[in-house]
């Protein structure tokens, strides 16, 4: 018996790349707030746009940190982290093995393989409710609305976490043997600030 | 078998007899693993009875031990020999590494020094209980003349000598005096109902040590002026350097030269990190042209083809093969076991310090006796101008048993390359380690059962295809009519009444290095035999234990012993599942030792949770219990992690796909089982445990996993390496 | 320049600063009770506490601990950490030792934080520490029986 356990395949939530027009204007993969001028509707608009963000969301540069149950995952396919964690009762792992047991202030390339061990100080887990691995586009959106699930963030504040928090700018910048999330924080913070100007709408699905 | 001391042999040890109060050099503690144990007074010791034993005025007994301590009790247990029949008490005992020396110290079961084969114990037994004895005779005549009193008057007991006259002296007062008596030449030992420490839980000697990190392993040493080596080997196994470009290498602060030996490309620095920078650095064109560029799949094609064309005979019985025509029914499975690294925690190390006059090296050394001399030739030295210590290790499992002593070749070979006198640590990272070769080879078994009409075997037929680990080594001289017998081992001389009976043996070549690991024949003809026996008792409606039971040969009176044991502790009673849980049976002698397992597993989505495991084990006499039920445990986690995790892989063009613990996946705390260990009583002299409990895990956990499930796990591990 | 607290003695290094802080530990201050295993935080031979938690010393630069404690198996005391080796030489814990400084200073920093941890405790501070030699019932034993040593 050989099974590899692929955890994006067992969840139903593989990450997706949006299909990508091929004329349009993308900065590293992800696309810019004026290439969706185009959509006269702004309900529509600002669907559009959470559904371009989607895109940084579900990759697992991101959703690895924010899982549903008690332990991050790893990697592009989201296997369970290796070595075991949890996430403990601060989202810092637990007493004798924390995040910062392992995790510095950088991202920390080694010196005998290829590849790095990712760092950023605060270095945690996404609080339980803010997870989404395995929840589909219109879940994670009105979850992101609502301060009960998104850090008692208002949208102004959770445009400026998306905008500038170092944290999530770290999924930009993940070390050595590790692919970034698509576009550049700038762009996702200025995707975040377009959905909420045109109402924070939320795909059917 | 255990090894049966001659007087000739006990003689020849005693050639080194040290009488007075120095200490060769050979025999002083160079290693500072020796001063984590030593009270520090080994070296004013005034009692050297043999080259086993040391007396100081401070009481402390020494032993000196001829087998490297990495964990499985040579240290403890070769003590306890020696403080038995010395009757010293236990808290004066101390133990120590011995040095490099064929004459003194040879493995008896070997003829040359080294350890492995679960060996220590037993060619040790009588040798280290005469050195004891023998201790203890010149102590008492020693005593005898103090006080003028007949010898046959004194008594010892925890290391207290006393006369019915109310004398009384420990060991160490009396030492000076008794290094001037004549050593007896045979003197008795006790009768096993004599024994008062053989037999206890006595507290390991190098405990503490190892628990207030004051123990030195090789990586330990620093030598001044010392450079760090970090070696930068070829990715495919046959592969040579074609050129170099250095460039870049000696740019990096620390770095102080770069040089090609036979094994690759060596830097040289003041640090560990800048050694490793340094080779980062490095750029390397290897000649491929003599490289395995096949991937483990095509392998395991070629030796699976091989297999089916049957192979050489190992065993006939009866008809062989013949048995299975004609049979109603033919039970067939083919098993594949990949490769696997012993990883021992401490990656392979070695320091050599090369003065004018000659060599001294530390290395956690296996086989003392194939090390030595490669260095000694590499560097083309005298042999009485090389020492080598023996150093404390971390973990072997096989690894460091070099038949090939290519690591101390490798050490000497940069000794050699920096051509001028200095000290020099060579260090494998994880990776030289993981990528390193010198694997558990792979194997593969097709196995067919034959029943007829009623359900009666009438044949059984093994034929196994892999690299012989003693061909093309100095091992080779051992191997009749071109035949491993450590490629099949357990497959042959099975405990069961078969009838017909067939192994095969096909062996196979490939660049790819392979080595003993843990148990060796054993870690695949364990699992294939004991898997597809279950599957053939499944076939004829038998319970597993009772069946096997029904085939155990009459003269294999402990493999039945240990397997009614086993069955007794877990309260077996032909239930093989119970609600989420199931239950596998297995018994598997190796190394003259005899172990039957019973694991208790449940599904852990898609592959087996253990939960615990029963383990009887019939080693002869327990010299100590603890010791024992520790390398049990050890052996059950071992064997449980890698069938389960492990598979070391050729990916296309042959270069290794694991590199680091992320990918070549250790058991860890929350995977490891409850186990409970019970131990034969038994006078039979001792056979090891170091690597006995390894082989019944993985078919215990198979046995149990097919009565969970249906599905018979016939190509391991049962999960594939996660992508870190 | 590096300067730290190290066993409570302040200590200066001059190293590259990205120079893991296990071979400063071994190569330059000779404190050798730290242990290299895997160089990549997979197995936790070098864990050290660092401020007082555990930190894998592979994977941390030198550069990390500039003004702060480090303290080391040679250094660690306290009742947590000598009932922990208590505990180890009470079960005879280690085989081959190497492994077993960095299993006693997660044992130690767990019965810091959890005076009387469960099994699931255990298991989720020693998880990242690896035993080749799967000491791992006397482990947990050890660290059930210094918590009832503790406990008094």
């Amino acid at each position: 018996m050989r099974k590899t356990i692929l955890m994006a395949a067992l969840l139903g939530a593989a990450p997706t790349l949006l299909a990508l027009p091929s004329l349009a204007e993308t900065v590293k993969g992800l696309r810019t707030v004026d290439e969706f001028d185009g959509i006269e509707n702004e309900t529509e608009r600002s669907v559009a746009l959470f559904t371009e963000m989607m895109a940084v969301i579900e990759h697992p540069r991101c959703l690895n940190c924010h899982p549903v149950g008690d332990s991050p995952r790893q990697g592009m396919d989201m296997h369970p982290h290796v070595p075991p964690v949890v996430r403990g009762d601060a989202d810092f792992g637990a007493p004798g093995m924390r995040c910062n047991t392992c995790h510095g202030e950088e991202n920390f390339t080694f010196v005998t393989k290829e590849g790095s061990i990712p760092g950023h100080s605060p270095w945690q887990l996404a609080p339980i409710e803010m997870g989404w691995v395995g929840k589909s586009a219109a879940e994670i959106c009105a979850q992101l609305k609502d301060p009960e699930r998104n850090g008692g963030r208002s949208m102004e504040d959770l445009h400026e976490h998306n905008a500038t928090d170092g944290l999530v700018g770290w999924g930009w910048d993940p070390g050595e043997g590790r692919e970034p999330a698509p576009g550049t924080q700038e762009v996702f913070g200025q995707l975040t600030k377009a959905w909420i100007e045109t109402g924070s709408a939320c795909p059917d699905s | 078998m255990t090894q049966v001391l001659s007087r000739r042999s006990f003689l020849a040890s005693s050639a080194g007899l040290v009488i007075g109060m120095t200490l060769p050099l050979a025999a002083r503690a160079q290693s500072g693993a020796a001063a984590a144990f030593q009270s520090g007074a080994i070296d004013e010791a005034s009692f050297a009875p043999n080259a086993f034993v040391r007396v100081a005025p401070d009481d402390t007994v020494t032993v000196i031990i001829k087998h490297i301590e990495f964990g499985q009790g040579p240290f403890t247990g070769l003590a306890t020999l020696v403080a038995e029949e010395m009757d010293a008490d236990w808290g004066q005992m101390r133990a120590e590494n011995a040095p490099a020396n064929d004459e003194l110290y040879k493995n008896l079961a070997f003829g040359m020094q080294g350890t492995g084969g679960s060996t220590a114990m037993a060619n040790s037994y009588m040798q280290m209980r005469k050195a004891g004895a023998a201790a203890r005779a010149m102590l008492v005549a020693a005593a005898a003349e103090e006080w003028g009193v007949p010898e046959s008057e004194i008594t010892i007991s925890k290391g207290e000598i006393s006369h019915g006259s109310g004398k009384s002296s420990g060991f160490g007062a009396l030492a000076e005096k008794a290094a001037g008596m004549t050593p007896p030449e045979d003197p008795p030992v006790k009768s096993v109902d004599q024994f008062v420490l053989i037999g206890t839980d006595l507290p390991k000697l190098d405990t503490r040590a190892k628990s207030t990190g004051t123990a030195i392993f090789t990586m330990d040493v620093y030598r001044e002026g010392m450079l760090t080596v970090v070696v930068a080997h070829p990715p495919k196994f046959g592969a040579t350097v074609g050129s170099y470009d250095d460039s870049a290498v000696l740019d990096v602060p620390g770095v102080q030269a770069v040089r090609q030996i036979p094994q690759g490309v060596a830097v040289y620095a003041t640090s560990t990190h800048a050694a490793l920078k340094g080779r980062e650095a490095l750029k390397v064109e290897w000649d491929d042209s003599a490289a395995e560029k096949r991937s483990s799949a095509a392998i395991f094609e070629a030796f699976s083809k091989a297999a089916s064309e049957g192979g050489k005979d190992a065993e006939v019985l009866g008809d062989g093969a013949a048995g299975i025509d004609g049979a109603a029914q033919v039970i067939e499975a083919e098993f594949r076991f990949p490769y696997l690294a012993h990883a021992p925690m401490e990656p392979l190390d070695g320091v050599i310090e090369v003065r004018e006059d000659g060599a001294e090296v530390w290395m956690g050394s296996q086989f003392p006796a194939l090390d030595k001399p490669t260095i000694v030739q590499t560097l083309g030295l005298s042999p009485e101008s090389v020492q080598l210590n023996v150093m404390l290790a971390g973990g072997s499992f096989g690894r460091r048993a070099q038949d090939t002593a290519h690591f101390a070749g490798e050490l000497a070979e940069v000794a050699k390359a920096a051509g001028a006198p200095g000290s020099f640590k060579l260090v494998w990272t994880r990776e030289d380690d993981l990528h390193g070769g010198y694997y558990r080879p792979l194997t593969v078994h097709k196995m067919r059962a034959g029943l007829d009409a009623d359900g009666k075997l009438t044949g059984w037929e093994d034929v196994v295809a892999n690299q012989s680990i003693m061909a093309g080594g100095p091992m080779a001289q051992m191997m009749q009519d071109g035949m491993d017998p450590t490629s099949y081992e357990g497959s042959t001389k099975m405990p069961y009444e078969l009838g017909n009976l067939r192994v095969g043996w096909a062996a196979q070549e490939s660049p790819v290095s392979v080595l003993w690991w843990r148990s060796v024949g054993h870690t695949h003809t364990g699992y294939a035999t004991e898997v597809f026996l279950d599957m053939v008792l499944e076939a004829q409606g038998k319970d597993p234990v009772q069946g096997r039971l029904d085939l155990i040969r009459e003269d294999a009176a402990r493999d039945r012993g240990v397997l009614e044991k086993v069955a007794e502790m877990a309260g077996w009673d032909g239930t093989k599942v119970k609600g989420d849980r199931a239950y596998g049976v297995a018994v598997h002698e190796s190394f003259e030792t005899y172990v039957a397992q019973i694991a208790e597993v449940s599904d852990a989505g898609g592959y087996p949770k253990v939960h615990r495991v029963w383990c009887a084990v019939d080693c002869g006499v327990a010299v100590n219990p603890n010791v024992i039920r520790a390398q049990m445990e050890g052996g059950i986690g071992f064997g449980l992690g890698s069938v389960l995790f492990d598979e070391i892989t050729l990916g296309e063009g042959g270069v290794v796909q694991q590199a680091n613990f992320d990918s070549y996946r250790m058991l860890r705390i929350h995977e490891m089982p409850e186990v409970m260990v019970e131990i034969i009583a038994s006078d039979a002299d001792p056979t090891g445990v170091g690597e006995p409990g390894v082989p019944p895990i993985g078919p215990a956990v198979a046995n149990a996993w097919r009565a969970l499930t249906g599905e018979a796990v016939t190509e391991l591990p049962f999960l594939t390496t996660m992508e870190a | 320049m590096v300067s730290f607290e190290l066993n409570g003695k302040d200590v200066s290094v001059d190293v590259p600063e990205e120079t893991p802080l296990l071979w400063v530990l071994r190569d330059e201050l000779q404190m050798t009770g730290t242990k290299f295993g895997c160089g990549i935080a997979q197995c936790g031979a070098c864990t050290v506490m660092l401020n007082g938690m555990t930190r894998r010393s592979c994977v941390t630069p030198v550069s990390m601990v500039e003004g702060s404690s480090v303290t080391t198996i040679e250094g660690i005391d306290g009742p947590e950490a000598e009932a922990v080796q208590a505990a180890w030489e009470g079960l005879d814990v280690p085989q081959c030792g190497w492994c077993q400084s960095g299993q006693v200073m997660s044992a130690t920093a767990l019965l810091m934080e959890i005076p009387k941890p469960s099994d699931e405790d255990i298991d989720n501070a020693m998880a990242g520490n690896i035993c080749r030699c799967a000491t791992y019932v006397r482990i947990r034993k050890a660290i059930h029986d210094a918590a009832d040593k503790l406990e008094g």
